[in-house]
Protein backbone atom coordinates (compact mmCIF):
# COMPACT_ATOMS: atom_id res chain seq x y z
CA UNK A 1 0.00 0.00 0.00
CA UNK A 2 1.30 3.48 -1.23
CA UNK A 3 0.61 6.81 0.77
CA UNK A 4 2.38 9.58 -0.89
CA UNK A 5 4.77 11.76 1.57
CA UNK A 6 4.56 14.65 2.76
CA UNK A 7 5.94 17.82 1.92
CA UNK A 8 4.84 19.84 4.60
CA UNK A 9 3.34 18.20 7.76
CA UNK A 10 3.23 16.11 10.79
CA UNK A 11 3.96 12.40 10.90
CA UNK A 12 2.91 10.61 13.82
CA UNK A 13 4.74 7.41 14.35
CA UNK A 14 5.21 4.26 16.69
CA UNK A 15 1.68 4.78 17.33
CA UNK A 16 0.32 1.61 19.12
CA UNK A 17 -1.51 -0.96 16.76
CA UNK A 18 -5.36 -0.18 17.01
CA UNK A 19 -5.06 2.85 19.01
CA UNK A 20 -4.87 5.17 15.71
CA UNK A 21 -8.30 5.88 15.62
CA UNK A 22 -8.91 6.71 19.18
CA UNK A 23 -5.97 9.39 18.54
CA UNK A 24 -7.24 10.52 15.39
CA UNK A 25 -10.63 11.17 17.62
CA UNK A 26 -9.42 13.03 20.29
CA UNK A 27 -7.05 15.40 17.83
CA UNK A 28 -9.98 16.09 15.82
CA UNK A 29 -8.50 15.35 12.93
CA UNK A 30 -11.68 14.67 10.93
CA UNK A 31 -12.73 18.54 11.05
CA UNK A 32 -9.61 19.24 9.22
CA UNK A 33 -9.48 20.32 5.23
CA UNK A 34 -6.29 18.79 4.29
CA UNK A 35 -5.27 15.11 3.28
CA UNK A 36 -5.10 12.90 6.31
CA UNK A 37 -4.02 9.05 6.07
CA UNK A 38 -4.67 7.00 8.99
CA UNK A 39 -2.78 3.43 8.51
CA UNK A 40 -3.23 0.60 10.60
CA UNK A 41 -1.34 -2.37 11.43
CA UNK A 42 1.72 -0.99 9.24
CA UNK A 43 4.96 -3.46 9.22
CA UNK A 44 7.38 -2.29 12.23
CA UNK A 45 10.85 -3.61 13.64
CA UNK A 46 10.62 -2.40 16.52
CA UNK A 47 7.52 -3.15 17.58
CA UNK A 48 6.38 -5.92 14.97
CA UNK A 49 3.02 -3.39 14.23
CA UNK A 50 1.86 -0.27 14.50
CA UNK A 51 -0.38 2.68 13.54
CA UNK A 52 0.84 6.02 11.84
CA UNK A 53 -1.00 9.08 10.87
CA UNK A 54 0.28 11.29 8.69
CA UNK A 55 -1.31 15.16 7.89
CA UNK A 56 -0.08 17.23 5.48
CA UNK A 57 -0.49 20.76 6.58
CA UNK A 58 1.53 21.98 9.60
CA UNK A 59 -1.11 22.25 12.56
CA UNK A 60 -0.36 22.62 16.21
CA UNK A 61 -0.75 19.24 17.92
CA UNK A 62 -1.93 19.13 21.50
CA UNK A 63 0.86 16.86 22.42
CA UNK A 64 -0.90 16.75 25.88
CA UNK A 65 -3.39 14.29 24.12
CA UNK A 66 -1.24 11.68 22.63
CA UNK A 67 1.56 11.65 25.51
CA UNK A 68 -1.94 10.41 27.68
CA UNK A 69 -3.30 8.17 24.76
CA UNK A 70 -0.24 6.41 24.01
CA UNK A 71 3.18 7.48 25.81
CA UNK A 72 5.38 5.94 22.98
CA UNK A 73 4.43 8.03 19.91
CA UNK A 74 6.33 10.08 18.20
CA UNK A 75 5.69 13.04 15.94
CA UNK A 76 7.76 14.17 13.33
CA UNK A 77 7.31 17.61 11.92
CA UNK A 78 8.17 17.64 8.01
CA UNK A 79 9.28 21.07 6.30
CA UNK A 80 10.26 21.10 2.27
CA UNK A 81 10.16 17.51 2.31
CA UNK A 82 12.76 17.01 5.58
CA UNK A 83 12.14 15.74 8.21
CA UNK A 84 13.48 19.09 10.92
CA UNK A 85 12.26 17.54 14.05
CA UNK A 86 11.58 14.67 15.66
CA UNK A 87 9.58 14.81 18.96
CA UNK A 88 9.21 11.92 22.02
CA UNK A 89 6.15 12.57 23.71
CA UNK A 90 6.28 11.85 27.71
CA UNK A 91 3.37 11.07 29.45
CA UNK A 92 1.50 15.13 30.70
CA UNK A 93 1.67 16.63 34.04
CA UNK A 94 -1.95 17.86 33.52
CA UNK A 95 -5.21 17.31 31.66
CA UNK A 96 -7.53 19.64 30.43
CA UNK A 97 -10.95 18.50 28.98
CA UNK A 98 -9.55 15.33 28.30
CA UNK A 99 -11.01 13.33 30.61
CA UNK A 100 -14.16 14.28 32.88
CA UNK A 101 -14.75 13.96 36.11
CA UNK A 102 -17.30 11.08 36.64
CA UNK A 103 -17.52 11.90 40.65
CA UNK A 104 -20.98 13.10 41.17
CA UNK A 105 -20.48 15.39 43.78
CA UNK A 106 -17.64 17.01 42.49
CA UNK A 107 -17.80 20.81 41.96
CA UNK A 108 -17.81 20.19 38.22
CA UNK A 109 -21.06 17.90 38.07
CA UNK A 110 -23.23 21.35 38.51
CA UNK A 111 -20.65 23.68 37.65
CA UNK A 112 -20.42 22.89 33.86
CA UNK A 113 -18.24 25.64 32.72
CA UNK A 114 -15.51 24.81 34.80
CA UNK A 115 -12.64 23.10 32.72
CA UNK A 116 -12.77 19.27 33.93
CA UNK A 117 -8.48 19.16 34.80
CA UNK A 118 -6.71 16.14 35.96
CA UNK A 119 -3.34 15.73 37.26
CA UNK A 120 -0.86 12.97 37.09
CA UNK A 121 -0.52 12.24 41.12
CA UNK A 122 1.53 7.97 40.21
CA UNK A 123 3.58 8.25 36.63
CA UNK A 124 4.44 4.87 37.36
CA UNK A 125 1.22 3.68 37.97
CA UNK A 126 -0.38 6.07 35.58
CA UNK A 127 -2.66 7.26 37.78
CA UNK A 128 -4.46 10.73 37.35
CA UNK A 129 -7.15 12.66 39.48
CA UNK A 130 -9.08 15.20 39.14
CA UNK A 131 -7.86 18.57 40.81
CA UNK A 132 -11.19 19.59 42.34
CA UNK A 133 -12.40 16.42 43.80
CA UNK A 134 -9.47 14.08 43.56
CA UNK A 135 -11.12 10.84 41.80
CA UNK A 136 -9.07 8.45 39.78
CA UNK A 137 -9.82 8.60 36.40
CA UNK A 138 -10.92 5.13 34.92
CA UNK B 1 -1.57 35.49 48.42
CA UNK B 2 -1.94 31.57 49.83
CA UNK B 3 -5.21 29.45 50.65
CA UNK B 4 -5.26 26.74 52.69
CA UNK B 5 -7.79 23.90 50.90
CA UNK B 6 -5.80 20.87 52.37
CA UNK B 7 -4.00 19.68 55.28
CA UNK B 8 -1.23 18.01 52.88
CA UNK B 9 -0.85 21.64 51.88
CA UNK B 10 1.29 22.44 55.00
CA UNK B 11 4.73 21.35 55.57
CA UNK B 12 5.31 20.17 59.15
CA UNK B 13 7.00 23.32 59.97
CA UNK B 14 4.08 25.10 58.94
CA UNK B 15 1.83 22.54 61.56
CA UNK B 16 4.68 23.32 64.03
CA UNK B 17 4.44 27.14 63.67
CA UNK B 18 0.47 26.80 63.64
CA UNK B 19 0.60 25.16 66.86
CA UNK B 20 3.43 27.32 68.58
CA UNK B 21 1.42 30.35 67.37
CA UNK B 22 -1.87 28.78 68.79
CA UNK B 23 -0.08 27.86 71.83
CA UNK B 24 1.27 31.66 72.48
CA UNK B 25 -2.79 33.25 71.78
CA UNK B 26 -3.75 30.74 74.59
CA UNK B 27 -1.36 32.25 77.05
CA UNK B 28 -1.00 35.49 75.94
CA UNK B 29 -4.70 36.26 74.33
CA UNK B 30 -4.46 40.07 74.54
CA UNK B 31 -1.42 40.47 72.09
CA UNK B 32 -3.69 38.84 69.49
CA UNK B 33 -6.88 40.65 70.66
CA UNK B 34 -6.51 43.78 68.13
CA UNK B 35 -4.29 42.15 65.28
CA UNK B 36 -6.92 42.02 63.01
CA UNK B 37 -8.77 45.26 63.12
CA UNK B 38 -10.29 46.71 60.11
CA UNK B 39 -9.97 42.92 58.42
CA UNK B 40 -12.98 41.08 57.35
CA UNK B 41 -13.74 37.56 57.07
CA UNK B 42 -16.27 36.52 54.91
CA UNK B 43 -17.93 32.91 55.91
CA UNK B 44 -19.51 31.47 52.95
CA UNK B 45 -21.55 28.20 54.02
CA UNK B 46 -23.77 26.74 51.61
CA UNK B 47 -24.48 23.91 53.81
CA UNK B 48 -25.51 23.58 57.47
CA UNK B 49 -22.51 23.96 60.17
CA UNK B 50 -23.88 26.18 62.88
CA UNK B 51 -20.08 25.03 64.74
CA UNK B 52 -17.50 25.53 62.08
CA UNK B 53 -19.05 28.44 61.34
CA UNK B 54 -19.09 29.82 64.73
CA UNK B 55 -15.63 28.95 65.51
CA UNK B 56 -14.56 30.70 62.14
CA UNK B 57 -15.78 33.96 63.33
CA UNK B 58 -15.18 33.83 66.99
CA UNK B 59 -11.56 33.40 65.77
CA UNK B 60 -11.71 36.54 63.64
CA UNK B 61 -13.30 38.36 66.21
CA UNK B 62 -11.32 37.24 68.86
CA UNK B 63 -8.54 39.11 66.27
CA UNK B 64 -10.25 42.09 66.77
CA UNK B 65 -11.38 41.67 63.04
CA UNK B 66 -15.45 41.52 61.54
CA UNK B 67 -17.34 39.08 60.06
CA UNK B 68 -19.11 38.95 56.92
CA UNK B 69 -21.51 35.88 56.69
CA UNK B 70 -23.05 33.73 54.19
CA UNK B 71 -25.17 30.95 56.29
CA UNK B 72 -26.85 29.03 53.71
CA UNK B 73 -26.94 28.82 49.87
CA UNK B 74 -30.66 29.68 50.00
CA UNK B 75 -29.94 33.29 51.22
CA UNK B 76 -27.18 33.73 48.64
CA UNK B 77 -26.86 34.54 45.12
CA UNK B 78 -26.03 30.32 44.35
CA UNK B 79 -30.04 30.71 44.91
CA UNK B 80 -29.90 32.48 41.70
CA UNK B 81 -27.65 30.69 39.66
CA UNK B 82 -24.32 32.45 40.28
CA UNK B 83 -20.83 30.47 40.34
CA UNK B 84 -18.49 29.93 42.68
CA UNK B 85 -15.92 31.54 40.59
CA UNK B 86 -18.11 34.54 40.58
CA UNK B 87 -19.22 34.19 44.52
CA UNK B 88 -15.20 34.42 45.20
CA UNK B 89 -14.84 37.36 43.00
CA UNK B 90 -17.21 39.01 44.32
CA UNK B 91 -16.94 39.09 47.43
CA UNK B 92 -13.20 39.54 46.85
CA UNK B 93 -14.00 42.88 46.68
CA UNK B 94 -15.48 42.65 49.97
CA UNK B 95 -13.92 40.94 52.39
CA UNK B 96 -9.70 40.16 53.17
CA UNK B 97 -10.39 36.54 53.73
CA UNK B 98 -13.06 33.37 53.20
CA UNK B 99 -13.79 30.63 55.16
CA UNK B 100 -16.10 28.38 52.20
CA UNK B 101 -18.33 25.42 53.49
CA UNK B 102 -19.71 23.88 50.02
CA UNK B 103 -21.85 20.55 49.98
CA UNK B 104 -19.63 20.10 46.75
CA UNK B 105 -15.74 18.48 46.33
CA UNK B 106 -13.66 21.08 45.47
CA UNK B 107 -15.86 24.26 45.76
CA UNK B 108 -13.18 25.76 47.64
CA UNK B 109 -10.66 25.22 44.89
CA UNK B 110 -12.86 26.85 42.45
CA UNK B 111 -12.90 29.98 44.92
CA UNK B 112 -9.07 29.72 45.54
CA UNK B 113 -8.61 29.69 41.97
CA UNK B 114 -11.21 33.11 41.42
CA UNK B 115 -10.44 34.82 44.37
CA UNK B 116 -7.92 37.64 45.16
CA UNK B 117 -7.91 37.08 48.45
CA UNK B 118 -7.00 33.72 50.91
CA UNK B 119 -9.32 30.91 50.74
CA UNK B 120 -9.71 28.19 53.76
CA UNK B 121 -11.77 25.60 52.56
CA UNK B 122 -14.16 24.96 55.96
CA UNK B 123 -15.50 21.65 54.50
CA UNK B 124 -16.21 20.36 51.04
CA UNK B 125 -18.90 17.61 50.91
CA UNK B 126 -17.36 14.13 52.47
CA UNK B 127 -13.42 15.70 50.96
CA UNK B 128 -11.82 18.07 52.69
CA UNK B 129 -11.75 19.95 56.05
CA UNK B 130 -8.23 20.69 57.20
CA UNK B 131 -9.20 23.13 60.00
CA UNK B 132 -11.05 19.80 61.94
CA UNK B 133 -7.31 18.13 61.82
CA UNK B 134 -5.47 21.31 62.69
CA UNK B 135 -8.03 21.25 65.94
CA UNK B 136 -7.41 17.52 66.42
CA UNK B 137 -3.59 17.98 65.98
CA UNK B 138 -3.16 21.06 68.47
CA UNK B 139 -5.16 19.15 70.58
CA UNK B 140 -2.82 15.79 70.84
CA UNK B 141 0.15 18.32 71.28
CA UNK B 142 -1.31 20.37 73.82
CA UNK B 143 -2.24 16.55 75.63
CA UNK B 144 0.91 14.92 74.79
CA UNK B 145 3.87 17.12 73.75
CA UNK B 146 4.58 15.99 71.07
CA UNK B 147 3.20 14.61 67.70
CA UNK B 148 6.45 11.79 67.03
CA UNK B 149 6.27 8.51 69.23
CA UNK B 150 2.49 8.39 69.87
CA UNK B 151 -0.04 5.11 69.41
CA UNK B 152 -3.06 6.47 68.04
CA UNK B 153 -5.99 4.40 67.27
CA UNK B 154 -9.03 5.64 65.14
CA UNK B 155 -12.55 4.13 65.96
CA UNK B 156 -15.49 3.78 64.29
CA UNK B 157 -16.67 4.99 60.33
CA UNK B 158 -13.11 4.61 59.44
CA UNK B 159 -14.57 4.10 55.60
CA UNK B 160 -16.49 7.47 55.05
CA UNK B 161 -14.59 9.36 57.79
CA UNK B 162 -12.68 12.19 56.23
CA UNK B 163 -11.45 13.07 59.54
CA UNK B 164 -9.54 10.22 59.51
CA UNK B 165 -8.11 10.39 56.65
CA UNK B 166 -6.39 13.68 57.01
CA UNK B 167 -5.51 12.90 60.46
CA UNK B 168 -3.73 10.52 59.18
CA UNK B 169 -2.41 11.94 56.39
CA UNK B 170 -1.39 14.27 58.71
CA UNK B 171 0.42 12.05 61.76
CA UNK B 172 1.86 9.86 59.21
CA UNK B 173 5.13 12.62 58.60
CA UNK B 174 6.20 11.95 62.01
CA UNK B 175 8.51 9.62 63.67
CA UNK B 176 7.60 6.42 65.05
CA UNK B 177 3.68 7.15 64.91
CA UNK B 178 1.88 3.65 64.93
CA UNK B 179 -1.74 3.63 63.57
CA UNK B 180 -4.50 1.44 64.92
CA UNK B 181 -7.18 0.88 63.21
CA UNK B 182 -10.42 -0.26 64.86
CA UNK B 183 -13.55 -0.71 62.61
CA UNK B 184 -16.20 -2.90 61.73
CA UNK B 185 -15.73 -4.84 58.59
CA UNK B 186 -18.10 -2.92 56.58
CA UNK B 187 -16.20 0.84 57.60
CA UNK B 188 -12.57 -0.21 57.39
CA UNK B 189 -10.13 2.01 56.18
CA UNK B 190 -9.73 1.99 52.33
CA UNK B 191 -6.95 0.58 50.62
CA UNK B 192 -6.02 3.88 48.94
CA UNK B 193 -5.31 5.50 52.30
CA UNK B 194 -3.45 2.00 53.45
CA UNK B 195 -1.41 1.94 50.12
CA UNK B 196 -0.59 5.98 49.30
CA UNK B 197 -0.21 7.01 52.78
CA UNK B 198 0.50 4.34 55.39
CA UNK B 199 2.32 1.67 53.59
CA UNK B 200 3.79 4.21 51.36
CA UNK B 201 5.39 6.17 54.18
CA UNK B 202 5.96 2.82 55.96
CA UNK B 203 3.96 3.60 58.92
CA UNK B 204 3.42 0.84 61.38
CA UNK B 205 -0.55 0.11 61.84
CA UNK B 206 -2.55 -2.63 62.45
CA UNK B 207 -6.42 -3.54 61.92
CA UNK B 208 -8.87 -5.03 64.30
CA UNK B 209 -12.90 -4.92 65.29
CA UNK B 210 -12.19 -5.29 68.75
CA UNK B 211 -11.66 -2.00 70.82
CA UNK B 212 -11.31 -3.85 74.34
CA UNK B 213 -8.36 -5.75 72.95
CA UNK B 214 -6.87 -2.23 71.35
CA UNK B 215 -7.53 0.35 74.24
CA UNK B 216 -4.50 -0.72 76.44
CA UNK B 217 -1.55 0.26 73.80
CA UNK B 218 -2.97 3.73 73.08
CA UNK B 219 -2.26 7.19 73.95
CA UNK B 220 -4.84 8.87 71.54
CA UNK B 221 -8.38 7.44 70.92
CA UNK B 222 -9.88 9.16 68.30
CA UNK B 223 -13.62 8.21 67.98
CA UNK B 224 -16.01 8.56 65.07
CA UNK B 225 -19.71 7.77 65.17
CA UNK B 226 -21.27 4.41 63.31
CA UNK B 227 -24.00 5.35 61.61
CA UNK B 228 -26.90 3.22 60.65
CA UNK B 229 -27.05 4.71 57.07
CA UNK B 230 -23.73 3.07 56.21
CA UNK B 231 -24.93 -0.33 57.16
CA UNK B 232 -26.34 -2.49 54.41
CA UNK B 233 -28.95 -4.14 56.65
CA UNK B 234 -30.07 -2.93 59.96
CA UNK B 235 -29.14 -6.45 61.70
CA UNK B 236 -25.43 -5.72 60.97
CA UNK B 237 -25.66 -2.47 62.69
CA UNK B 238 -27.79 -3.37 65.28
CA UNK B 239 -25.08 -6.50 65.80
CA UNK B 240 -21.79 -4.17 65.58
CA UNK B 241 -23.38 -0.45 67.05
CA UNK B 242 -22.99 -1.53 70.80
CA UNK B 243 -19.32 -2.11 69.99
CA UNK B 244 -18.55 0.76 69.08
CA UNK B 245 -20.34 2.57 72.05
CA UNK B 246 -17.23 3.93 74.64
CA UNK B 247 -18.47 3.47 78.28
CA UNK B 248 -17.14 3.89 81.38
CA UNK B 249 -15.92 0.11 81.54
CA UNK B 250 -14.32 -0.45 78.06
CA UNK B 251 -11.98 2.38 80.11
CA UNK B 252 -11.41 -0.25 82.59
CA UNK B 253 -7.58 -1.20 80.62
CA UNK B 254 -6.81 2.07 78.86
CA UNK B 255 -3.54 4.06 80.05
CA UNK B 256 -3.83 6.84 82.78
CA UNK B 257 -2.80 9.47 80.59
CA UNK B 258 -4.47 8.28 77.18
CA UNK B 259 -6.65 11.41 75.34
CA UNK B 260 -10.04 10.60 73.87
CA UNK B 261 -10.49 12.59 70.64
CA UNK B 262 -13.74 12.86 68.79
CA UNK B 263 -14.60 15.82 66.00
CA UNK B 264 -18.14 15.78 67.09
CA UNK B 265 -21.00 15.86 67.02
CA UNK B 266 -21.75 12.95 69.12
CA UNK B 267 -24.81 11.23 69.12
CA UNK B 268 -24.12 8.10 71.51
CA UNK B 269 -20.55 6.62 70.69
CA UNK B 270 -19.26 7.89 73.59
CA UNK B 271 -21.47 7.60 76.75
CA UNK B 272 -22.18 11.06 78.80
CA UNK B 273 -20.75 9.28 81.45
CA UNK B 274 -17.23 9.42 80.29
CA UNK B 275 -17.51 13.92 79.42
CA UNK B 276 -16.05 13.91 83.12
CA UNK B 277 -13.34 11.80 82.76
CA UNK B 278 -10.05 13.83 83.02
CA UNK B 279 -8.93 12.01 79.85
CA UNK B 280 -12.01 13.10 77.56
CA UNK B 281 -10.95 15.79 75.65
CA UNK B 282 -13.35 16.27 72.98
CA UNK B 283 -14.85 19.70 74.01
CA UNK B 284 -11.17 21.18 74.43
CA UNK B 285 -11.16 20.24 70.62
CA UNK B 286 -13.83 22.41 70.12
CA UNK B 287 -12.09 25.30 71.94
CA UNK B 288 -8.18 24.51 70.06
CA UNK B 289 -10.75 24.71 66.64
CA UNK B 290 -11.18 28.28 67.52
CA UNK B 291 -7.25 29.12 68.39
CA UNK B 292 -5.52 26.79 65.27
CA UNK B 293 -8.25 29.37 63.09
CA UNK B 294 -7.10 32.32 64.52
CA UNK B 295 -3.10 30.98 64.27
CA UNK B 296 -4.25 30.30 60.47
CA UNK B 297 -6.60 33.61 59.57
CA UNK B 298 -3.30 35.49 61.32
CA UNK B 299 -0.31 32.85 58.69
CA UNK B 300 -2.83 33.72 55.74
CA UNK B 301 -2.88 37.34 56.06
CA UNK B 302 0.50 37.50 56.93
CA UNK B 303 -0.18 39.22 60.14
CA UNK B 304 1.67 36.37 62.49
CA UNK B 305 3.20 38.61 65.62
CA UNK B 306 6.68 37.31 67.03
CA UNK B 307 6.56 34.55 69.39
Amino acid sequence: MNIDSIKNGIVIDHITAGRGMEIYNHLHLGDLDCAVALIKNAQSRKMGRKDIIKIDEAIDLDLNVLGYVDPGVTVDVIRDGVLVEKKSIALPAELKNILFCKNPRCITSTEQELPHIFRLTDPEKRVYRCIYCETKAD
Amino acid sequence: MRSLLSITELSVEEIDGLVATAKDIIAKPQKYAEICRGKKLATLFFEPSTRTRLSFEAAMYELGGNVLSVSSAASSSASKGESVADTAKVVSCYADIIAMRHPKEGAPMVAAMNASIPVINAGDGGHNHPTQTLADLLTIHLEKGRFDHLTVGFCGDLKFGRTVHSLIDALSRYEGIKIVLISPEELKLPSYVKNDVLRKKGIEFTQTTDLLAAMPELDVLYMTRVQKERFFNEEDYLRLKDSYILTPDKLKTAKPDLSILHPLPRVNEIAVAIDDDPRACYFKQVRNGKYMRMALIMKLLGLTPEI
